[in-house]
């Protein structure tokens, strides 16, 4: 390790295939459980924005499976989907999204002024129609925040998959430990923070078109 | 195989009861391992976070640079800093810090600012210096929101010092590792059950302190979360 260097560009550049190939399945393995986290997050909300009473003990909850040790819970799960298995990964990563998505769903809807509902009522939207139309748009800055928070998150969590055999990037970082050599670990810190900021930038973009009209989004607290 | 056979295979080994690898030892390793990242972590962040706080200078700073932390592997800070330090305590705790300073920083900042102007003129106008403002009003009106940061600190703290046992520390994680390497599910169960029970209770103490150890005046005026 003494004469080292931090990264041989060398190794970079014979591996760049490699680098993508990894790259692409860390994009699936930590993304897609956040999409299908929203997917459920939606109604999941919709129903708590109705029913307080079901929001109070789902919260609890999602706030003690967010608290769970991501390893810990991979393991837990290799018996049923076993070893370096993408499902062992996406799972747990799909229940951590629904965990920071589940409260900003919630807030984005409670967050529509009382007026604004009335008003949408008052031109005869129906309860769908209006929560299509007006509900659900106001709500997006609300949701982009809790998407950008569940995304960089889940990108960041994913690597700890490869200690199961299972983690895109995170390889590079077993990779390298085990041959005293830190390229691929720094290799792989580098793409993982280019992912996170790419998607970020995707969803700020987002944000603006599908929400011009909100300038600041609200902080989401985890 | 079952859960059952497996957890009773787990805590049935003498190696459970008394040695390096007993369950009370490893439990004592990952606590002492996340008590002294958060104690760094604190003594940086927390004084950090109220000056910025009560000036207001470099908030946009921070809130974007906590933010963008939440994106580094911490898997990756670990093997890159024991390859770079050697195997050590200092090795591990570097990243472990760096992982939980962010949300201490965020907390003391916003605890700091949502302090009611109207208070903090009041003490200004009774004559109150500026560091007794900070200290005597601003401090205590910002403890919800440190105890907040502090245990999503703690529990990400205890996480990744799970994963710390892959580059050779004590620790609950050792079980989990030495069971993976082994395939010894027993014990990797075992060892993963342990952690979660460890998070979840520190969940709760933070809960309970939450409730019972803040002053009564703050209590009141706690906002749900």
């Amino acid at each position: 390790m003494d004469d080292e260097p931090l990264v041989r560009w060398y190794w970079i550049g014979d591996h760049l295939g490699y680098l993508g190939g990894l790259l692409a399945d860390h994009a699936v393995i930590a993304l897609v459980p956040v999409l299908i986290g929203l997917l459920l997050a939606l109604p999941l909300g919709l129903a708590c924005a109705r029913f307080p009473r079901l929001y109070q003990p789902l919260a609890a909850v999602f706030n003690i499976v967010y608290a769970l040790p991501s390893l810990a819970v991979f393991v837990v799960l290799i018996p049923y989907t076993g070893l370096a298995t993408r499902a062992t990964v996406m799972i747990p990563l799909t229940f951590y999204a629904l965990a920071v998505l589940l409260p900003t769903t919630v807030d984005g809807l409670r967050a529509v002024p009382e007026p604004v509902r009335q008003a949408a009522t008052a031109m005869g939207y129906g309860p769908w129609h209006r929560l299509a139309a007006v509900e659900l748009p106001a709500s997006v800055p609300y949701l982009v925040a809790g998407v950008r928070v569940a995304a960089v998150s889940s990108i960041s969590l994913a690597s700890v998959g490869a200690l199961v055999g299972r983690g895109g990037l995170g390889y590079l970082f077993i990779d390298g430990f085990q041959r005293t050599f830190p390229t691929p670990i720094v290799a792989g810190i580098v793409l993982i923070a280019v992912l996170a900021l790419a998607t970020d930038v995707v969803l700020v973009t987002a944000r603006r078109l599908l929400a011009p009209w909100a300038v600041r989004e609200k902080a989401v607290t985890r | 195989m079952n859960w059952l056979s497996w957890l009773s295979d787990f805590i049935g080994s003498p190696d459970r009861r008394s040695g390096p690898d007993s369950i009370l030892n490893r439990i004592a390793e990952h606590l002492a391992l996340s008590a002294e990242a958060l104690f760094y972590a604190s003594l940086l962040a927390i004084p950090l976070g109220l000056l910025i706080g009560y000036t207001g200078r470099g908030v946009t700073f921070v809130t974007a640079t906590a933010g963008a932390t939440r994106a580094l592997p911490t898997l990756g800070l670990v093997t890159l800093a024991v390859l770079l330090a050697g195997v050590g305590d200092t090795a591990v705790l570097l990243p472990l810090v760096a992982l939980a300073a962010p949300p201490l920083l965020v907390a003391a900042v916003e605890g700091v600012r949502d302090t009611d102007p109207d208070v903090r003129d009041a003490a200004r106008g009774v004559g109150m210096t500026h560091r007794q403002v900070l200290l005597g009003v601003c401090l205590p009106s910002a403890l919800p929101a440190l105890l907040a940061g502090l245990r999503t600190a703690t529990v990400q703290v205890i996480a990744t010092a799970t994963v710390a046992a892959y580059v050779g520390l004590g620790g609950l994680g050792r079980y989990v590792i030495d069971g993976l390497a082994t395939r010894d599910y027993a014990v990797t169960v075992g060892g993963a059950l342990l952690v979660v029970l460890l998070a979840v209770a520190a969940q709760l103490f933070f809960a309970l302190l939450a409730r019972y150890a803040l002053p009564p005046g703050i209590r009141a005026q706690r906002r749900p979360d």
